[in-house]
């Protein structure tokens, strides 16, 4: 590219004229972040109370080894480790969290509240030098995609867990269908989860963004304008979404301490 | 009402703000205010600007520190009881008080492949289109070119990258390109390596200054990341490429 003539001069760290509270935004994700992965962190290494009922905390679905009568295979494997800490929601929370992570959304969000890169708009930067997303490590943000695939199958099993949570054990011993509180918060959170994920930019590519000519193909068109409708409010989907799915485990968490008690409605 | 603004005065890069007190009254703009002192005590004011009605996109500058258009900045939407600041724009060389060089962009639009659209539909040499395949390109055609976007993305505007990176204006030219529905060139390899796309880190302040309120980073630089990454790395795509003889596209 060609040169420009006059050598441009660098701001400071933190240098604007900008009158606002600039910092409030970055500073309120940096809050609202972190404090999800201390929660999520915590809950994930404590491999207790997270089933209540017919109620399983997503941050532990799918279980797949695990002592609660969720667990597809049983209790924790002869062979895992003696040294290794054991969790149902260790196995599965980092596929989550990587989509989460590699979110465009959250991206844009984190380098501004984590990196100050750049700590807000027209905002002076601390660091000279700059790679963005186009070398080693950050280019691996790329993968996004292949999280979101992972991530729409978890959704089934999410979408399993509300059904199940229909289905309550009676004095008697047998299944009766019924729907608690924690039935309905189980189905906001995938309704939560399923806005934020089918509005993912990756989506609206898979789902048809990748074309020049949906005159061609019409089957794209109803399928892209929607995923186009969600990604408009990403950045919404994706805080409501957090906050819920974190809640959700708390509400069964509470629950099964016994400190909540969980309302039947029918 | 009386108020104060305080607009960079110099050539070439230095100088100094000096404040000027000015009568404002209802309905004016940024761009007003400075015309009056133009007229009134400093006539040696550089100040660009065209049509006054934020179509020509030649008054951007950095009104309180962010980037604006002149003359669509509502007096009333400041705080006037202290001193409104006008700079210059910081992406780019300066000239003179107000007035910076912005030619790098002429520059930068011509390195990038014109359209280049398919033979012509008709026999008389015109094409057809679907309105449902132009309505996304139709949004970047928006652009006034105030290059207040490349103003203040940090790629250009902190880390100067002026060599690697075209900046988010360029990209939304490129994206219109890419998806326009007559158009047949290959734009993927020159945004992953000329163009430098992934220096952008979808912070979004390009789409938080657009004047005429294109979503820059989600209509057109995420979805060009997509396409690169469709292009460049995706291992599955060039499989189901392989396999059915056909390369992703239109
Ligand atoms: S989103 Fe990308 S192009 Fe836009 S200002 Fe941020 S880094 Fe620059
Ligand atoms: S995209 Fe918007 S901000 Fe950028 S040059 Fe065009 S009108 Fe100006
Ligand atoms: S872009 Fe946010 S989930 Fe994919
Ligand atoms: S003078 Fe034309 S956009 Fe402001």
């Amino acid at each position: 590219m060609t040169h420009t003539t006059v050598p441009l001069t660098r701001r400071r760290a933190g240098e604007t004229l900008r009158r606002d509270a600039w910092w409030i935004q970055p500073a309120v994700v940096f809050l609202v972040l972190s404090s999800f992965v201390v929660y999520a962190t915590w809950a994930a290494f404590q491999n207790a109370h997270y089933t209540a009922g017919p109620y399983l905390s997503p941050f532990y679905s799918p279980e797949i080894f695990g002592d609660s009568p969720h667990a597809w295979f049983g209790p924790k494997p002869g062979w895992w480790p003696g040294w290794l800490p054991f969790s149902p929601a260790l196995l599965i929370l980092p596929i989550p969290g990587l989509f989460r992570f590699t979110c465009y959304y959250y991206r844009g969000a984190y380098y501004k509240a984590f990196w100050a890169d750049p700590p807000s708009c027209a905002v002076g930067e601390p660091r000279k030098r700059y790679l963005g997303e186009r070398y080693f490590p950050l280019v691996f943000q790329n993968i996004h995609r292949y999280f979101l695939m992972i991530s729409v199958v978890f959704l089934g099993f999410l979408t399993h867990d509300v059904w199940k949570a229909f289905w309550f054990t009676n004095p008697a011993g047998g299944v009766e269908f019924g729907v608690g509180v924690g039935t309905l918060v189980l189905a906001l959170n995938v309704v939560m989860l399923t806005g934020y994920t089918l509005g993912c930019h990756s989506m609206r590519h898979i789902l048809g963004g990748f074309r020049d000519q949906f005159s061609l193909k019409p089957l794209f068109r109803v399928p892209y304008r929607c995923s186009t409708c969600l990604n408009a409010a990403h950045n919404r989907w994706a805080w409501t979404s957090l906050l819920m799915v974190a809640f959700t485990d708390l509400y069964v968490r509470l629950c099964s301490m016994g400190i909540w008690v969980d309302v039947r409605i029918l | 009402m009386e108020a104060t603004f305080r607009i960079w005065r110099g050539a070439l890069g230095s100088g100094t703000f000096a404040d000027y007190r000015t009568e404002t009254s209802d309905g004016m703009v940024v761009l007003d205010a400075v015309h009056d002192i133009q007229a009134t005590q400093a006539p040696d004011l550089a100040v660009r600007w065209n049509c006054k009605a934020g179509k020509c996109g030649s008054c951007s500058a950095e009104v309180n520190g962010r980037p604006r258009l002149m003359c669509m900045t509502r007096l009333s939407d400041l705080d006037l009881s202290k001193p409104v600041t006008i700079e210059p724009m910081q992406a780019f060389p300066h000239s003179r008080d107000l007035v910076t060089d912005v030619s790098w962009n002429f520059r930068v639009k011509h390195q990038i492949k014109p359209f280049t659209p398919r033979t012509p539909d008709a026999a008389d040499g015109t094409w057809r289109m679907q309105q449902e395949d132009v309505d996304r390109v139709q949004e970047f055609r928006k652009c006034i070119e105030c290059f207040l976007c490349q103003d203040v993305c940090h790629v250009l505007r902190d880390h100067h990258l002026h060599e690697e990176f075209v900046g988010p204006r360029y990209l939304v030219y490129t994206s219109a390109l890419e998806m326009h529905p007559l158009d047949t060139q290959e734009r993927r390899d020159e945004l992953r390596k000329a163009h430098g796309i992934g220096y952008c880190n979808i912070t979004k302040c390009c789409t938080t200054v657009c004047p005429e309120g294109i979503q820059i980073t989600d209509n057109a630089i995420i979805p060009m990341k997509e396409r690169v990454m469709d292009h460049a790395f995706d291992p599955i795509v060039k499989l189901v490429g392989l396999m059915t003889g056909k390369v992703a596209g239109p």
